[in-house]
């Protein structure tokens, strides 16, 4: 699917038209570069690599370099592919916020924010364990038993437990545009966006 | 980024009429628009603003009221598209942004200054 790059702004909520108070992620999207075109010939399969964000000359190796060089444009920090662009892209083509149309749907992609370590009960939502009372002590977060007793003496596999959170890639499916702001490259979808803001996103049709 | 949110948010309430300018210890009345099934109606409630709270398309502001010596609070939302029409009727001279303090006070002593009479 088509898509873009860009950055999480934050939340904020607006009015539609029905009066309903919606909640909104503002997007920084775009515009985007073209730096390859993949092809089926050469590389097997097809699609459109684009670059997002200025990246300065000193910054880039020689290899990054030579490959933006190509494309008839200057570095870039993002580099990722999309497929079935419509119409004719060439490579040095700006793709902008103008992609999508208010009213439709796309998927958003990101990086959750990272928890850290988390106990079992944040990180698969146990319930803990026992009373606050009657004698149990020490065990409120606890995951309880994870197991049999000697049959079959192991811990079965992909036992949840505690261990590190967040951080992963995550796609919300199905956020309605609510703003295209071109001028600005600006786009509003309704709901939330995995990440914390700053951070980049991929918006797919 | 912060000033990135606010331009979204004026791009998207650019509609939303510019609305009356009005602050803690104003007597305003508020026309607000209440769906009952298929019919509309147009609700006053008149009193004296108490707070504005929050910034950009998410600002509220409080309004009170003394109904049969009982005090009703009402929140509205500044950008809401059922607001019709925000009318002032006394500019209050106070000396803060919340004027909870008329919620203990009643009768003669929860009147507010009106602006320039001195």
């Amino acid at each position: 699917m088509p898509g873009l790059i860009g950055r999480k702004i934050g939340m904020t909520s607006v009015f539609n038209e029905a009066g309903k108070n919606l909640p909104c992620t503002v997007i920084a999207a775009g515009p985007c570069v073209v730096t390859q075109l993949r092809t089926e010939e050469k590389d097997g399969y097809t699609a459109v690599q684009i670059g997002y964000e200025e990246k300065s000359e000193k910054r880039s190796s020689a290899a990054q370099k030579g490959h933006f060089k190509a494309a008839g444009t200057t570095p870039k920090k993002h580099v990722m592919e999309f497929d079935a662009f419509e119409g004719e892209v060439k490579t040095g083509d700006t793709v902008d916020v103008s992609l999508f149309e208010e009213g439709e749907f796309v998927d958003v992609t990101g990086t959750s924010k990272g928890k850290g370590f988390a106990g079992v009960m944040k990180r698969y939502n146990f319930h803990g364990v026992g009373d606050a009372s009657h004698g149990t002590k020490d065990v409120g977060r606890t995951p309880g038993s994870i197991g049999m007793a000697s049959t079959p003496s192991r811990v079965m596999k992909g036992m949840r437990m505690a261990g590190r959170m967040g951080s992963d890639k995550v796609k919300v499916q199905n956020l309605l545009v609510l703003k295209v702001l071109a001028d600005k490259n600006l786009l509003v979808v309704k709901g939330a966006v995995p990440g914390p803001k700053g951070s980049i996103v991929t918006i797919e049709k | 980024m912060d000033q990135i949110i606010r331009d979204a948010e004026a791009a998207m309430t650019a509609e939303g009429k510019s609305k009356a300018e009005f602050k803690a210890g104003d007597t305003v009345s508020v026309d607000y628009k209440i769906r009952e099934g298929n019919k509309e109606r147009i609700q006053q409630f008149r009193g004296v603003v108490i707070q504005r709270r929050g910034s950009g398309s998410s600002e509220t502001f409080t309004v009170r009221k003394v109904s049969n010596g009982i005090g009703v609070e009402r929140i509205f939302p500044v950008y809401s598209p059922f607001i019709e029409n925000i009318t002032i009727h006394k500019v209050g001279s106070v000396r803060r942004a919340r004027i909870f303090y008329l919620r203990e006070l009643r009768g003669k002593a929860a009147r507010i200054k009106e602006k320039g009479m001195n």
